[in-house]
């Protein structure tokens, strides 16, 4: 029972970061390998603002989301832009870069100590049990903050005249713009709200489990679950996420602690030799990368 | 290899398009950074000495990790985990059996070459970012094992390796590594230049230029991809070798996806697709750290940033890479190149079309 409890946390977390993988992915078509940075960065903003608005910690969280959105808008349109057009590499190439540059800086700004931004709003962690399991309160919000992610990733995408548009500069970027679709505009939503859900999982996982430079592993194990269940696939995220926290949860359970870095990837590797392109992925993209 | 010049066309024969060397200013330039090159461990200074070492040490790895992006247009982001399989091999041949040098570096070049195949075999598959990929992933396994070798075993720190000895004498001085280093350095770059003008490296830039056309010309896709790999995998891996022996000390945390980072930014930063861009890239990357440091120490900057020079670093060796990405794709070879060009040129300003000769 814990374990399967364990499972579902850990898939949540994946899925909460790896769908913004994939947004990015699918919108404009570069792997953006600064996401766990992007993540930390969410979760150091709260940090910040916690102690800016101390007393209202809804406000300190509403404004670090909101600060999210803009750091990644603010990315697209300082750097990424002028990615656009350049070889896939050149552009991922540039995310990383990007990442070194965000790591050192929020070293400088927030030194490499171990910091505790639930502590800073004012809560304290404290857990629930589900029949013979425990979880903590702060997982149980992540599972459901999740949920409400992908639920209103969904609505937006295919219910809204921005999701619409969006999906449409994913598909096909030429005709979307003759049809008027402002691409820059799409492209640095779609990073805003990578970043956003990137940073909103950061955010909770830095109050459960502290905040420090281990995050970045986390951002990077995220990425497996996305590749896995398909690089432009929400609903592939979803249970790649699922596929890769089993695998990992069972692995470590059973056979070796030390494995948790690699089993990931590993998963990885046999989806890549068997389907490349992922359980729900489209089969052509292998051809346009 | 070097390219015509701006002065006129005076080449008579096929061997001249693919000379080395084919002017006397270049042979006469060659042979004075020679000589600057065998007296430099001459000038005592036990700090620079160390310094020119690990470029050296990176030129190697350089040049392998060139061969594979710059010219076979193939990515990699595994280079830290093919320098850490070199390394291991010899702390794990050193520590398991007590073999010497000349045991360990051989068989650290055929582990790297069994490695090549693994990590080129994707390759048949896929192409790109999803190859990339599978290069990053096979990277955290191989530090992965790194890892549980010194776990099971008890060198929770790492591995602590002798310097090499043929008899009575023992490698440990740095003049006398200086000239082995300047000797497998230079050993790579001429290697990297020889195959580049025959066969194999005409085939690679085929292959990186369209592969449909390349096949179409009748070369073998598949083999010279996995031969790519394996060719730069190999000296990848004689690379940490000489790491593990120049450092004495093998540890996978040395090994991390940064160290990877750093080679390809010394391939980016250098230029892709020129060998001279490999050298430069690793001598930039390679002094860069040092760089940042004296500049701390030079400018005024806040105290905290004294204590945390490895976060500078991050951050100044990110932005660096965004500026070269951004500004300067063709790299440190591109700078070079128009400044030979506005000399070459003067008093024009462009290169005249070709054709319109």
């Amino acid at each position: 029972m814990q374990l399967t409890v364990n499972i579902l946390v850990l898939a949540a977390i994946y899925a909460l970061v790896s769908c913004g993988y994939v947004l990015i992915y699918r919108v404009s078509r570069v792997l953006n390998l600064a996401h766990g940075e992007l993540m930390m960065l969410g979760a150091y903003g709260l940090f910040a603002t916690a102690s800016l608005f101390s007393g209202h910690p809804l406000l300190a969280i509403a404004v670090a989301a909101l600060l999210a959105l803009t750091v990644g808008g603010l990315v697209y349109v300082f750097l990424m832009r002028r990615m656009t057009g350049e070889a896939v590499l050149a552009a991922v190439l540039t995310t990383i870069a990007l990442g070194i540059l965000l790591r050192g800086a929020m070293i400088l700004v927030w030194t490499a100590q171990e910091q505790h931004p639930l502590e800073a709003l004012g809560f304290s962690s404290s857990s629930i049990s589900v029949g013979d399991a425990r979880i903590s309160t702060v997982s149980a919000v992540l599972i459901l903050t999740t949920a409400a992610v992908y639920a209103g990733l969904h609505l937006f995408l295919h219910y809204t005249s921005w999701g619409i548009r969006m999906r449409a500069a994913g598909q096909n970027p030429l005709l979307a713009a003759q049809r008027g679709v402002g691409l820059h505009a799409i492209y640095a939503l779609a990073w805003g709200l990578a970043t956003f859900t990137g940073g909103l999982a950061g955010m909770l996982i830095a109050s459960d489990a502290g905040l420090d430079q281990t995050m970045v592993v986390i951002g990077l194990k995220a990425f497996p679950a996305a590749l896995v269940g398909g690089l432009d696939s929400l609903v592939g995220a979803l249970i790649g996420s699922l596929i890769v926290a089993t695998a990992e949860v069972l692995l470590i359970y059973y056979v070796d602690p030390l494995l948790s870095d690699v089993v990931p990837f590993f998963v990885l590797l046999a989806m890549l030799i068997v389907r490349p392109w992922g359980l729900f992925g489209s089969k052509e993209e292998l051809d346009r990368v | 290899m070097s390219r015509p010049h701006a002065s006129g066309y005076f080449r008579t024969g096929y061997g001249g398009e693919i000379a080395l060397l084919d002017t006397r200013t270049q042979k006469a330039g060659l042979a004075a950074f020679a000589l600057v090159l065998l007296a430099l461990p001459f000038y005592d200074a036990p700090f620079l000495l160390d310094l020119v070492n690990q470029v050296l040490l990176a030129v190697v790895g350089a040049v392998a990790l060139m061969l594979l992006t710059g010219f076979a247009g193939q990515v990699s982001l595994g280079h830290a985990g093919l320098l850490a399989a070199g390394a291991f091999t010899t702390g794990v041949l050193f520590k398991e059996v007590g073999a010497p040098f000349w045991v360990t570096l051989p068989a650290s070049a055929l582990t790297g070459a069994a490695l090549g195949v693994v990590f080129g075999l994707p390759s048949l598959r896929l192409r790109g970012l999803y190859l990339a990929v599978s290069t990053l992933a096979l990277h955290f396994i191989v530090i992965y094992a790194g890892n549980e070798y010194e776990t099971r075993r008890g060198f929770s720190t790492g591995v602590v390796i002798d310097p090499p000895r043929i008899g009575e004498w023992v490698l440990t001085d740095a003049r006398a590594w200086y000239f082995v280093l300047l000797g497998f350095a230079a050993a790579s770059v001429l290697f990297a230049l020889n195959l580049l003008r025959a066969n194999t490296g005409r085939a690679w830039r085929a292959i990186h230029g369209r592969e449909a056309v390349a096949e179409a010309l009748g070369i073998n896709v598949p083999a010279y991809k996995v031969l790519a790999f394996v060719i730069s995998s190999t000296l990848t891996s004689i690379a940490g070798c000489l790491f593990a022996y120049y450092r004495g000390f093998v540890s996978a945390e040395a090994f991390s996806l940064f160290l990877t980072i750093q080679y390809v930014a010394m391939v980016i930063i250098g230029g892709l697709g020129s060998v001279l861009g490999a050298v430069l890239g690793a001598v930039f990357v390679t002094l860069f750290p040092y760089l940042i440091e004296w500049l701390i120490n030079v400018l005024p900057t806040p105290a905290s940033w004294a204590n945390q020079v490895f976060a500078v670093n991050y951050a100044a060796f990110g932005l660096v890479m965004i500026l070269f990405l951004v500004f300067e794709p063709q790299g440190l070879v591109g700078i070079w190149r128009r400044i030979q060009n506005y000399f070459l040129l003067w008093p024009f300003k462009h290169r005249p079309l070709s054709g319109s000769k």
